[in-house]
């Protein structure tokens, strides 16, 4: 079982109380009449997806409740750090960073398994 | 016209008659209360306290009793305030909040919640059936709540005593988290 560190409680909790809320710091327009149906899907439709490190926005639904931002590794789902919603982007603090780049390496991916489809 | 009888429904109490325990952890229901859901703002918190009588905590995890109610820590600006001494489910606790002149959203959920007391030395092992909570003394001391979650269903837990828990649930899951308490009761006394 995953804990998650959740900033409004201030406590590590299991991830049976969290909820996904998808990737974070998506700005909306400031004048979404203005803009063109391609800027429109790329702002509301069209997500990075990236394999590695991610930004996402998770709720504490069963908890306090709170929206709250997280610094996520999708290869070993390890969190690197989670943050208070409003914040701006923070920068991963190195020694986490290096300490989950070389975890990273042990996990066993099928691209490490099968071939590099990379 | 026919008459039916008595013109007010008689409710029936969510889990009337229910029983249930073992040898470490007994099961009792909480008589009926008032509950209220509160929403405020931090700068509006002391008015608030003011109007119901009992301080709103703000730490985390926290609650606070004062005056036959009981303040319970929800989020970082929510509360759960139930009256617990004894008396009819009225809107004592509605027409209080709604004498602080500050903005705020009161909600009358004393009918929502039902309340199940779990009690003895297995009353912890039995909540951890369905909750992940560390339910040590250390990390939940007594006076210490949480919403969280058990089994499927959302409670907000709340440590009375030592060996003694109120577990606030809907009253529409409260079979569903009798039933799996019984069950962790029966598995905290093996």
């Amino acid at each position: 079982m995953l804990l998650i560190h959740c900033p409004y409680c201030e406590e590590d909790r299991s991830e049976l109380e969290f909820r996904w809320a998808g990737e974070a710091h998506i700005a909306r327009p400031d004048n979404i009449a203005a803009i063109s149906d391609e800027e429109f899907a790329e702002y509301f439709f069209l997500r990075n997806n990236e394999k590695g490190l991610t930004y996402e926005r998770w709720r504490h639904i069963h908890g306090c409740g709170r929206f709250f931002n997280a610094a996520r590794d999708t290869v070993s789902d390890k969190f690197l750090m989670t943050y208070k919603a409003g914040l701006p982007k923070q920068p991963i603090p190195a020694e986490t960073k290096a300490e989950a780049i070389a975890e990273e390496k042990t996990v066993e991916t099928w691209e490490q398994m099968e071939g590099d489809a990379r | 016209m026919v008459d039916f009888g008595a013109e007010i429904a008689t409710r029936t109490l969510p889990l009337a008659g229910a029983h249930g325990g073992s040898s470490v952890a007994r099961l009792e229901l909480a008589a009926p209360a008032e509950r209220i859901s509160l929403r405020v703002a931090a700068a509006d918190v002391a008015a608030l306290s003011a109007a119901l009588g009992v301080d709103l905590p703000t730490e985390p995890k926290t609650s606070a009793s004062a005056n036959g109610r009981t303040a319970m820590w929800l989020g970082p600006d929510e509360w759960l305030v139930i009256a617990d001494g004894p008396g009819e489910i009225g809107s004592g606790l509605m027409a209080e909040a709604a004498k602080a002149s500050v903005p705020h959203s009161a909600a009358d959920v004393s009918h929502r919640n039902t309340a199940i007391l779990v009690s003895g030395p297995g009353a912890a092992a039995t909540i951890n059936t369905g909750c992940p909570q560390d339910l040590s003394l250390a990390a939940f001391p007594v006076g210490a709540c949480s919403r969280t979650i058990f089994g499927k269903v959302e409670i907000v837990l709340l440590r009375t005593a030592e060996d003694v828990f109120r577990v606030e649930v809907w009253r529409s899951f409260s079979t569903y988290a009798f039933g799996l308490l019984a069950e962790g009761a029966g598995d905290a006394a093996l």
